[in-house]
Parts: structure tokens; C-alpha cells; sequence
């Protein structure tokens, strides 16, 4: 292989790559940067590159190994982060005009913890502005592009880092999931997504959308590579009070097992209408092999799923409008030029300084909280919130996981969905219960429909994530659906 | 016609923990501006509020001292409002589950004892500093030293009757606060602020009438003027068949008078809901106890102790338990002195009569109790007239000086050799002849001016006691 080649590789082969001494990380780096540099003006993943402190890094990384330092097992790789994850001295945009010259003055909980791994940070990624949308078309800063069809959206809202792994512009990356953002895109993008537990995953310095929602997760090229990233973004962190204070085991202990006797759920609501009848297809067929493989599959019935999404619309949204509120103009991000008082600075910049979908949920969340609505719609999303939940946990009393498609539909057009905010939102339809339950779940490539990739959706109770690595790298250790590439 | 006027008390007092209420950055009054503050309590995104346990600890001793419900449960909420101090444009508080309820406070009027219910104490956190530039510079500057700073806001029932209640409510709760060590408690720096509602009605009507918020009192001597103003405003306006606007007022001090500021239509809807990035504040019953076996001993049971101990009047023992500070001088005074009363009388009258004219801190007081306790024992053993006292306390306060010395330096040491007395005695009663008949024909009056004669021959140093009883003696 030429070295130049390198960044069609997966993380775990790379790592073995640099253990071994045969390939440097700067090398490593100039694969990648190379790769991008010749294709990203195509796709579009990525806001800002970050070569210089990625190349010292590297640097650091190479004399350490030569010193005979034995490193951790994301030493030396090249990673992106959703440009809503705050990066020391790295501008942190979330795709908006609002801090399109934010530069964070301290590191997300996540980086400081892939950092002290060794991982290399080359770029921050596209997204909707503020996490909010299913398409990346949201962004006030690129457009981002599906890998396998440039006329597609990658998915969203984390398109960019999605689209940076589907092209090999990234081993892995991070992205953010408050209904689906990591899910969809994997789905849409043809690549491994994952939405830890909530609270698995410290949130520190993930710059908030939906406080109770909100889970960073990575994106990567296998199941394998998936455990491996996990194990390093999992553990409390006391900067978080909802980080959860438990002891994470080795997730890929969970690789290469048998899945007999796993009880799989299909939860027929999943199914049923809007879900397009090839994504069904596929994903009943990737069931089916699960099957083969001796798991016992049964349908179930979840009918609190079909208020998910009005609840999460709510909530979320709620979250959103006092999260948001904070962008006021006085102390960092965008101040419009024109004002007479201090109430016009604050609507004037806030007006200027937000894209349509990010006023669109403030109104939302602020007339939901607003004296005389918050029962009629906050808290009472809040009571069917905790329907969801128990109807999930008595699921899986029964059931060690659940499956389901992760997007109704394949990548659709750039454009198709932008005047029609229902169709949108129903992109998030079979993503958005996961949140509202604070599970984990996974999307997973598990086939083709007309060139376009469909991801299957494996669910599990608060915690077992164990049981979607071991059921996941089965199905993608008897499939190559995972090793397919786009051609670009 | 009568009316009755009706006052409720929203009092915020600043903790004195080390650090801030949800990050590490220290808690401090009077820094260098903006250098006690951090993304988290600048609002930086991503940020994320870690509540300290200390604010926690020092809630439930408030509301344990206060005679509250402790909730076992409890949780935060954002109240929600742009201003430029407010960095989140939310505030981190307590809503609908509060951490503390259902307490009260005895206050004394006119030796009468009086409950006011505490309706709640709740934690939340105070906002940054404007500093605005002058008419000419357009613009302000923010101070986030404070932003960030933990708070309690305890909120008093509607059962205040006067202004002058309500400044004796104050004045209680804030000794008690001072008490527990929980806060500064001073007005003026602004670690205790107190907001007042206050409506009237007449006398015998139920509902309540419309009332007016004040704010902006920054003195016990305030809050009570501002509500004196406000209660006859409230008359005025009533008696002319007016109506009373539902307003916030501001206490224009320099002026006496209240201002509006807004009406209530104008009012902002906060839009509370549960803090998502905070978990419920779960408390256990032992944790609870374990923090009221270690309440200090509170006023009450100090005013209690000190007149069985001390065997002084209940007026006293009340004025002397006022203030942590004041109770512990007096308490440093009495302890084994066999006469406490007399060191009451002391600490009651001329100490806190100096330290008010003077504006002191009773720390900063050069007397110290052990000097105090010599003055009075000068004073018993006859060494030296109360009036001489007075002019030695006059400089002990100045030069802290030992009383003993100063009564020879001032040389105001009585005479009480009886067999000088017996003869100055004499003598007096030798060129008062017709004074000494009008005492024997039964004038007593005639024994005062003896006295002072007495006195007047000693050049004011005889012992008035003893030549009290040698006269009578010598007369009989």
C-alpha cells in the first residue's frame, strides 16, 4: 500500500499500522490532509482545519513512540470533531453566523480525553446550525454533500463528520445526537453511528441544544473501530452533574461473540407507515440474518413511539430557547452593527446572528414555557416523556435489544425537504424515542436501495451497550455491507 | 377610617462559602474586576453548572435556625431573562420545590412576642455588576466577579403588621444568619438585600389590598422609612378614593420617597422550568441531623441562657443577643463577674452608644472585656464613682489603656478611708448648722444637699456611699 493510501484504512488497522512501527503518524496525517485537500471541495465536511497544531501533535506522538513510549490505541490518529464541541483555541462555529469567530478558551471533556489519548484532531465538521435540522442544510457556513451521491444531503445535523468518515477524509469523528444527529447521517452516510446512554458521555463543552437530550457519540468506519473510540469517550467527568458515575467496562470484549440465544425485538410501529418499503426490506433482511445466527426475534408493540417526536419537538425545543438565549451579543459571537438601546442590540443581533431553523425552535420552546401553555405543552410532554421511557424499559425486560430502521428513507436531494419542515422532521421519526428514553442505539450499515446506503438501528436498555457491539459486529462480521466505499 | 397594613419580606442573603455556587471560582467581595470568574460563570458555551455542596449545607442551617420543613427532595430551575449581567440570560434558582418551607421567626414588640411564618428559603445564584459609564461615555462595563455568587432568598409570610416589625424581622433574621456564620449580612455592601410587598386595609376586611413592591433599601433605617412612606402613601391615596397601582417601587433614599418602576403588566413572564443540567438535590434524613447537632446556639436559647445564667432582665438579655458579636463581648465580660448586671449596663449603654457614634465594629473596639470587667469591679469596690467611670471609659475607648492606671493618671480615685470621711464630715456639718436642724426637724431633703456639700469638700473624690452612711450616722 502507498502511504498516500492510508486514509482508506480503518482505525484499528491504522493503529496496528503505527504499533508496529511500519507508518509514522505524521504520515498518517499527510494521507488524510492529502485526501482532503483533493476532495473536500466536493463534500464539503469540514469548517476549519486545524494542520498546524494536528502536525505537532503528530509530531509529539512520533518522538514519544520513537522513545519507546508504549501509547494508547488512538496514538497517532487523525480524528474530526462536529464544530459544535468546544476546542481550545480552535474556532467552535456550530455553523452559524452567531459565532462564526468563537474561538473557546478551553477544551470539551471529550477532546481532553481523545487528546490525552494521542488522538489527533485535523478538523472541525459541518453541521445544522446548532444541531438543529436532519440534513446539514441548516448550516449558515457549507453546504455538505452525501459521499455517495453529491447531490444528497449527508444526513444531519452531524452531515460533516458523517460525510468526513464516508470519504476516508477521517478515521473517525464526533458528532452530537439530541434526536438522531448521529444516527441519521451514519445511516444516510453509509457509516457506523453511535448514541451513547444518557449521561454516558460527559457533555462538558458540547455546546448545549437540548440539555436532557443531547449525547456525543462517534462515527467510524466498523463496529470494531466504534468499541475502540467508546472506550475512550465513556466515564464520569465531575464538570458534568448528569454524567453518570459508573464504571464503563472494555467494549471490545463485546467483539467477536456468539449471539445465541439474544432475544432481538421488532417493534411493529418501526414499521409501519412513512418508512420507505425498501429501507423495510433491507433492514427485515438484516434481521434475518441475526436470526441465522440464532438470535430469537419477536414482534413487539411500542405505541407510546408515535408521540416521540411532538414530544421531543417540545422539550427539546424548550431546552433550546433558554440554552440559546445566551447568545446575546454581550460577550462573545456576533453583535449587529446597528442598534439605539440595549434591547435593540439584543434583537438586532440575535435576528442577524441566527438562521431560520434556530429562531424557529426559540418561539417554539419559548411559547411552550410561556405562563398559562407550560402544562398544556411542557409539562405534559414531560409526563408522556416518562411513558416512553417505562414502556422501553419494560421492553427490554423481555428483550436484549431492539431493531429498527434508523431513517425512514435513504440520502434525499439537497433541497427536496427544505420547504416541507414536516417532511424533515420526520427524518428523526425512528431516532428521536432513543433520546427521549436516554438509551444508547447504533446505526449500522445493512445495505443498498438504489446506490444509496440504509442503516439498521440497534437499541438497548440505559447502559447495554455491550448488547449492540456484540449483536452489530456479528451482523457486520457475516455481511460487507461496512467495507462498501463510495466512489469518488 | 382605620387601616391595617400588611407587609411581607423577601430577604436574598449571599452565602459566604470559599467558592461560587456552580463552579470553583472563589467567592470573594471587592476583587479586581472580572478576575474571580470562569467560563462557567461567564456563560461560555458548552459551560456546565456543578452545584457546590457547601450551598446546600449552609441552605438547610438557614432553614434549620429558621424552624423550616428541610425538603428531602428538591430541584433547581432557570428562570429566564436577558440583562447584561446575566451572563446564561438565565438564572440558576429554586421554583416549585424549594429547599426549605414552613419555617418562622419570633420577633419581640413592646415586650410582646410575635411569629412571622417563613413561607420558603430557596437557593439560586446572584448576577454580575454594571458599572455604567458617565453621560458622555456611551456604554457599560460588566463585573462577573459576583456572577455566580450562591444566595439564599427567604420569603416571609404576609404577617408583618408595621414597618417597624418588619425592620425588627430584619433585624432578626439577620442576626441569626450571623449566627450560623452563613453570611456577611451587610446592607451596604449588598450580601443582604430585602425587598418588601406592603398593602393596607381596613381594619376588620379580609381579603387583602393591592400591594406595591419596594426595593432598593439599603439600611434596616431604610427598609423602615421607605415602608413608613409607602403605608402613608397607601392612606393618601385610599382615604382620596383612589386606587393603589400593582407596581415595583424603588426607595429613593436621598429624596425619602418611593418611585415607580414598573407596573406589573410589565412584568416578566420568567418561564421557569426544571434546570436539565442539574440533577434533583436528593437529602438524607442524617445528614440533615447531623447538621442541626451542629447549630450553633441560636438568639433565643442564648437570650434564655443568659437570664438564668446571668440573672439579667429579659430586655437585656434580648439587646445583648441581637448580634453574635455583641452577646460574645458581653458574654467575655460576665463570665464569673459577680455582678453582670453592672457589665450589662456597661455593654447596653456605653459601649454600643460609642461604637453607633463612632461607627464601629465591636472588633475594632480598643476596650477589651477583661478591662470592661475591671472598670466594674472599680466601680463596686468604691475605688471609683460612676461618674468617674464614664471618664475613664473615655479613654480606655482612646488609648485602650488598663482602667486602673487611668484612674490614678485622671486621679479620680474616691476616697473611702472612713476616718477621713468622719472628718470631712464633721466639718461640713459644723458650717451647715441650719441644714443639719432642717434634717432634724425632718426635711430629708436636707441629706442631699449635705451630701453634695460632702462632695463638694472632697473635691468630688469622697465615696458618696460611705459619706452617705457616716452622715446619717453622725446626724442621728
Amino acid at each position: 500500500m502507498k502511504a498516500l493510501d492510508l486514509y482508506s484504512l480503518t482505525l484499528h488497522e491504522i493503529r496496528d499500522k503505527i504499533r508496529s512501527g511500519e507508518i509514522c503518524s505524521k504520515e498518517v496525517l499527510d494521507s488524510v490532509y492529502n485526501r482532503i485537500e483533493n476532495l473536500d471541495d466536493k463534500i464539503g465536511a469540514y469548517l476549519t482545519l486545524a494542520k498546524d497544531k494536528a502536525y505537532e501533535a503528530a509530531e509529539s506522538v512520533d518522538k514519544r513512540i520513537a522513545e519507546g513510549e508504549k501509547l494508547g490505541d488512538l496514538a497517532g490518529i487523525p480524528m474530526a470533531i462536529k464544530d459544535n464541541i468546544s476546542t481550545n483555541g480552535i474556532r467552535t462555529t456550530c455553523a452559524s453566523k452567531m459565532l462564526e469567530n468563537y474561538v473557546p478558551p478551553f477544551d470539551a471533556h471529550v477532546c481532553e480525553k481523545l487528546k490525552a489519548a494521542g488522538a489527533i484532531l485535523i478538523g472541525k465538521t459541518n453541521l445544522d446550525e446548532f444541531a438543529m435540522g436532519s440534513s446539514t442544510e441548516n448550516s449558515a457556513l457549507k453546504t455538505t454533500r452525501n459521499p455517495w451521491d453529491l447531490e444528497r444531503v449527508p444526513g444531519g445535523s452531524s452531515g460533516g463528520s458523517a460525510a468526513a468518515v464516508a470519504a476516508d477524509e477521517a478515521f473517525f469523528s464526533l458528532g452530537s445526537d439530541t434526536g438522531g444527529s448521529i444516527r441519521q447521517p451514519a445511516s444516510l452516510c453509509g457509516v457506523v453511528g453511535f448514541k451513547p446512554t444518557y449521561g454516558a458521555v460527559s457533555r462538558y463543552g458540547l455546546v448545549a441544544y437540548g440539555s436532557s437530550f443531547d449525547q456525543i457519540g462517534p462515527f467510524t468506519k466498523d463496529v470494531e473501530d466504534c468499541a475502540i473510540v467508546l472506550n475512550h469517550l465513556y466515564g464520569h467527568d465531575e464538570r458534568d452533574s448528569t454524567s453518570l458515575a459508573v464504571e464503563h467496562g472494555d467494549f471490545t470484549e463485546a467483539l467477536n461473540k456468539d449471539i445465541k440465544g439474544m432475544k432481538i425485538g421488532l417493534p411493529k410501529e418501526y414499521f409501519e407507515e412513512g418508512i420507505d418499503p425498501d429501507v423495510k426490506k433491507i433492514v427485515l433482511d438484516g434481521v434475518k440474518i441475526l436470526e441465522g445466527l440464532g438470535a430469537h426475534v419477536e414482534e413487539i408493540s411500542l405505541p407510546y413511539s408515535k408521540y416521540a417526536l411532538p414530544v421531543y419537538y417540545i422539550a427539546a425545543s424548550a431546552e433550546a430557547s433558554s440554552n440559546l438565549a445566551r447568545f446575546d451579543g454581550v460577550r462573545y459571537g456576533y453583535r449587529a452593527k446597528e442598534y439605539d438601546s440595549l434591547e435593540e442590540m439584543y434583537i438586532n443581533s440575535r435576528s442577524e446572528g441566527f438562521g431560520d431553523e434556530v429562531k424557529l425552535r426559540i418561539m417554539l420552546g419559548t411559547y411552550t414555557l410561556s405562563s398559562g401553555y407550560y402544562d398544556a405543552y411542557y409539562n405534559k410532554a414531560l409526563k408522556v416523556r416518562r411513558l416512553i421511557k417505562q414502556e422501553f424499559e419494560k421492553a427490554f425486560e423481555k428483550y436484549d435489544i431492539i431493531i429498527s430502521p434508523t431513517s425512514p428513507t435513504t440520502a434525499f436531494k439537497i433541497g427536496e425537504r427544505t420547504d416541507d419542515q414536516l417532511a424533515m422532521y420526520m427524518s428523526d421519526i425512528c431516532t428521536v424515542p432513543v433520546n427521549i428514553a436516554g438509551i444508547p442505539a447504533i446505526s449500522l450499515p445493512c445495505g443498498f436501495s438504489k446506490g444509496l446506503p440504509v442503516g439498521m438501528q440497534i437499541m438497548s436498555k440505559a447502559l447495554g451497550e455491550a448488547s449492540i457491539i456484540k449483536a452489530a459486529h456479528a451482523f457486520e462480521r457475516n455481511t460487507d455491507f461496512s467495507k462498501k466505499k463510495p466512489t469518488l | 377610617m382605620n387601616y391595617e397594613t400588611i407587609i411581607g419580606l423577601e430577604i436574598h442573603a449571599e452565602l459566604s462559602t470559599k467558592t461560587k455556587a456552580f463552579c470553583s471560582c472563589k467567592n470573594e467581595f471587592g476583587g479586581e474586576v472580572n478576575t474571580n470568574c470562569c467560563p462557567v460563570c461567564m456563560g461560555y458555551p458548552g459551560a456546565l453548572p456543578v452545584l457546590n455542596k457547601k450551598v446546600v449545607e449552609y441552605a438547610v442551617k438557614a432553614g434549620l435556625a429558621l424552624n423550616c420543613q428541610i425538603s428531602l427532595y428538591s430541584k433547581t430551575d432557570r428562570k429566564n431573562y436577558f440583562y447584561p449581567d446575566l451572563p446564561k440570560a438565565y438564572q440558576i434558582s429554586q421554583y416549585d420545590k424549594p429547599l426549605c418551607k414552613n419555617g418562622r421567626i419570633k420577633i419581640e414588640l413592646d415586650g410582646q412576642e410575635k411569629n412571622i411564618g417563613i413561607t420558603r428559603i430557596h437557593i439560586e445564584e446572584d448576577a454580575g455588576k454594571l458599572i455604567h459609564g458617565t453621560e458622555s461615555e456611551d456604554y457599560s462595563l460588566v463585573d462577573f466577579n459576583r456572577g455566580g455568587v450562591p444566595l439564599i432568598e427567604i420569603v416571609s409570610e404576609p404577617d408583618i403588621r408595621s414597618p417597624l416589625e418588619a425592620r425588627l424581622y430584619l433585624e432578626k433574621l439577620k442576626g441569626i444568619l450571623e449566627y450560623l456564620e452563613i453570611s456577611d449580612c451587610k446592607m451596604q455592601e449588598g450580601s443582604l438585600r430585602c425587598d418588601a410587598n406592603i398593602s393596607i386595609r381596613p381594619v376588620g376586611q379580609k381579603e387583602f389590598g393591592v400591594k406595591t413592591e419596594i426595593k432598593n433599601m439599603n439600611s434596616m433605617k431604610a427598609l423602615q422609612r421607605a415602608l413608613e412612606y409607602e403605608e402613608e402613601r397607601h392612606k393618601k391615596i385610599l382615604s382620596e378614593g383612589g386606587t393603589i397601582a400593582h407596581e415595583t417601587r424603588r426607595w429613593d433614599e436621598s429624596k425619602g420617597i418611593t418611585v415607580s418602576m414598573r407596573t406589573k403588566e410589565q412584568a416578566h413572564d420568567y418561564r421557569y422550568f426544571p434546570e436539565p443540567d442539574l440533577v434533583p438535590i436528593i437529602l438524607e434524613e442524617a445528614w440533615i441531623e447531623d447538621i442541626r447537632k451542629a447549630l450553633p446556639e441560636l438568639p433565643d436559647d442564648k437570650k434564655k441562657r443568659f437570664v438564668e445564667e446571668y440573672g439579667i432582665p429579659d430586655y437585656d438579655a434580648s439587646v445583648l443577643t441581637l448580634t453574635k458579636e455583641l452577646s460574645s463581648f458581653f458574654e467575655a465580660c460576665a463570665k464569673g463577674h459577680k455582678n453582670p448586671k453592672a457589665i450589662s449596663n456597661w455593654v447596653m449603654g456605653e459601649v454600643l452608644r460609642i461604637i453607633k457614634e463612632k461607627e464601629l465594629d465591636l472588633k475594632d473596639l480598643k476596650i477589651k472585656p477583661e478591662a470592661l470587667r475591671k472598670l466594674v469591679d472599680l466601680v463596686d469596690d468604691g475605688i471609683l464613682s460612676s461618674t468617674g467611670a464614664k471618664q475613664v471609659f473615655e479613654e480606655m475607648f482612646k488609648t485602650g489603656k488598663d482602667p486602673e492606671t487611668l484612674v490614678d493618671q485622671l486621679g479620680l480615685r474616691q476616697i473611702s478611708d472612713e476616718g477621713a470621711i468622719v472628718e470631712l464630715v464633721k466639718k461640713v456639718l459644723s458650717e451647715n448648722e441650719k441644714s443639719v436642724e432642717d434634717y432634724k426637724k425632718g426635711k430629708t431633703n436636707a441629706l442631699g444637699y449635705l451630701v453634695g456639700q460632702c462632695m463638694k469638700a472632697s473635691k468630688g473624690k469622697g465615696n458618696p456611699q460611705i459619706i452617705n452612711k457616716i452622715l446619717r450616722d453622725m446626724l442621728e
